[in-house]
């Protein structure tokens, strides 16, 4: 597959600040891949050189095989955007915001209608679209948006966290038309997240990312597995358990153990037998477990393991959330 | 994929579509309809009207309501072009306009359609009140000063719609709005001749209200409606014509320049 992205040693600078710092990697044409990491990690920038809105302070990007300093308007006709702030236009209705837009990129009015009535059946708006898109919920006008992203026919679709905001059902509403739409329009789909689901549900490729810099790119269940193949973690009720981890240290199929709070966390291979023999091990030797627990290793346990913190610290303080939306404004 | 002309400087299609768009939100708000009326009406009615009825009162040699008619017609075309041009800072923050900045279209051709759609609003208030006032008594001179109006109301809201997207391109926020509003549009509106004849008033104020565009186009607008312009009309027309020039040009520049985020 060819390359329909290539970014090579990207840096922008804000003042002397580090937003990106040497990022490389490529996106093939037809993939849906994601930049996941916290707010301020530096997603959206990358995602605002690739769409030509700035310009990066050093290394090169090729957008559809144009490079985005030089072959900006060529970019603008191959691509399509959602921002992470809404701009549909509130006191028009969904069919005259896509109305509108498909004008603007010169397509004629018969065009314009066929296609239309394409993304309205593709995103499922059929019957909304002669509502004014104010008095429409927050998850269909951000369907309108994405609807509105891709009806000129771009190669490549840009979302930046499409479903911040909006609630668990309609976020996976909406994940399921961006994968309808990236199955049946063959658009390549670049996607910025900080919703561990989000990347891992949608996503072929991830490029986990912290601090400006790439920690990792590869498909989500590739990334599992490196972490681990299975995760057991374990909470003791007596003292002394510096003995056990001794003691499992000994044991060929534990790959890595780590304290994390008051419970302890292996990388085991193997399944559920695991369980057992580690029940069977602590009453051998008088030690009591008081929870244990098996699972998959998630995305965010991969994001944990290449980066160090997690991708949760961040989240939470609505404050900080909104500072950073604010910074990004300002620029 | 159809062809794309990008560089293209006078862009039909996204001219169209820019003051199409102008002109549907504007009607689809029915307050703001309303409210755009309002204002000129109820200086006509309880300014204008009321000072017209007190005997032996002339100013300019004509009635209060005749001499203040044009001068409201010259406040609703600044009100209204100002605030279109300076509402750009709105749209691009929330709304539409961000998104147009990132398609494969020449600035000029948005600028310009979106500033056409504000004028059209603006001409079309202007003459609501013409028709108001000429139903409250005020006699107009003639059809051809009516039809000359008209180009002194467009040179107005050429002028006004290009300072206000200067004004739009220089603020960095939407928080000094509100401020613009008392700092700029109302010194120009209340020294513009509308209220009283620049003639009368002592040197000072005079030069003060040389330099203020608008009084050129209430002046202008005065002249070819009712008569009693200060300047003649040539003069007013020449000075609009190189200030709206001037102002939209510079105006639609910075808008060009200006960053998509």
């Amino acid at each position: 597959m060819s390359n329909v992205i290539e970014i090579e040693n990207l840096t922008k600078e804000f003042d002397g600040l580090v937003a990106v710092d040497h990022v490389t990697l490529n996106v093939k044409a037809g993939e849906v891949f994601g930049f996941l990491g916290p707010n301020g990690a530096g997603k959206t920038t990358i995602t605002k050189m690739l769409c030509t809105i700035l310009n990066p302070t050093s290394g090169s990007v090729k957008v559809c095989g144009y490079d985005v300093t030089r072959g900006r308007d060529s970019i603008r006709e191959c691509i399509g955007i959602v921002f992470q702030d809404s701009c549909i236009d509130k006191f028009l209705t969904g069919r005259e915001n896509l109305d509108f837009h498909g004008r603007i990129y010169h397509m004629g009015r018969k065009t314009r209608g066929e296609r239309i009535a394409e993304v309205l059946n593709l995103m499922e708006l059929k019957g909304k679209e002669d509502i004014k898109v104010s008095d429409l919920s927050g998850g269909m006008q951000r369907r309108f948006e994405v609807a509105r992203g891709f009806m000129n026919h771009p190669e490549v679709l840009f979302l930046d966290e499409p479903t911040l905001g909006l609630d668990i059902q309609t976020r996976r509403n909406l994940w399921n038309h961006i994968r309808t739409l990236n199955e049946q329009e063959g658009i390549t789909i670049i996607l910025t997240t900080h919703y561990i689901e989000e990347a891992d549900y949608l996503c072929h490729r991830v490029a986990i990312i912290d601090q400006g810099k790439i920690a990792v790119v590869d498909t989500p269940g590739k990334l599992k597995e490196v972490v681990g193949i299975n995760l057991i973690s374990l909470e003791l009720a007596s003292e002394g358990s510096d003995d056990l981890v001794g003691l499992l240290r000994g044991l060929d199929w534990i790959k890595e153990i780590e304290w994390r709070n008051s419970s302890l966390e292996l990388n085991v291979e193997g399944g559920e037998e695991r369980v057992l023999q580690l029940v069977e091990l602590a009453n051998e030797h008088g030690f009591v477990i008081t929870a244990i627990d098996l699972r998959q290793p998630s995305l965010e346990d991969a994001f944990l393991h290449y980066t160090g913190r997690e991708i949760r610290e961040d989240e939470g303080s609505v404050k900080g959330l909104w500072k950073t939306r604010m910074a990004g404004r300002r620029k | 994929m159809e062809a794309i002309r990008v560089t293209k400087f006078i862009d039909p299609l996204p001219i169209y579509t820019m003051w199409l768009r102008q002109i549907k939100r504007f009607l689809r708000v029915k307050s703001r309809v309303a409210s755009s009326i309002l204002m000129p009406f109820l200086f006509l009615a309880f300014l204008g009207l009321p000072l017209s009825f007190i005997p032996g009162l002339k100013i300019g040699g004509m009635n209060y309501l005749d001499f203040l008619a044009p001068g409201i017609v010259g406040m609703t075309l600044l009100f209204s072009s100002t605030m279109s041009g300076v509402s750009v800072i709105w749209d691009k923050e929330f709304g539409f306009l961000k998104e147009v900045l990132v398609a494969p279209v020449n600035r000029f051709s948005i600028i310009l359609g979106r500033s056409l759609g504000g004028m059209t609003i603006a001409l079309v208030q202007a003459l609501i009140i013409v028709a108001i006032a000429m139903a409250m008594g005020v006699k107009i001179s003639g059809i051809s000063g009516f039809f000359l109006s008209i180009v002194f109301m467009i040179l107005t809201c050429a002028t006004f719609t290009g300072l206000g997207l200067i004004i739009a391109t220089k603020l960095s926020n939407t928080e000094g709005f509100m401020s613009i509003m008392n700092l700029v549009i109302m010194p120009i509106f209340f020294l513009s001749g509308a209220f009283f004849p620049l003639q009368a008033m002592p040197a000072g104020i005079r030069y003060i209200m040389y330099i203020n565009p608008l009084m050129y186009g209430v002046d202008g607008l005065r002249g070819a409606l009712v008569g009693g312009a200060a300047f003649p009309l040539w003069l007013d027309f020449a000075v609009l014509l190189v200030l709206s020039i001037t102002l939209a040009g510079l105006g639609a520049y910075f808008f060009s320049k200006m960053e998509a985020d």
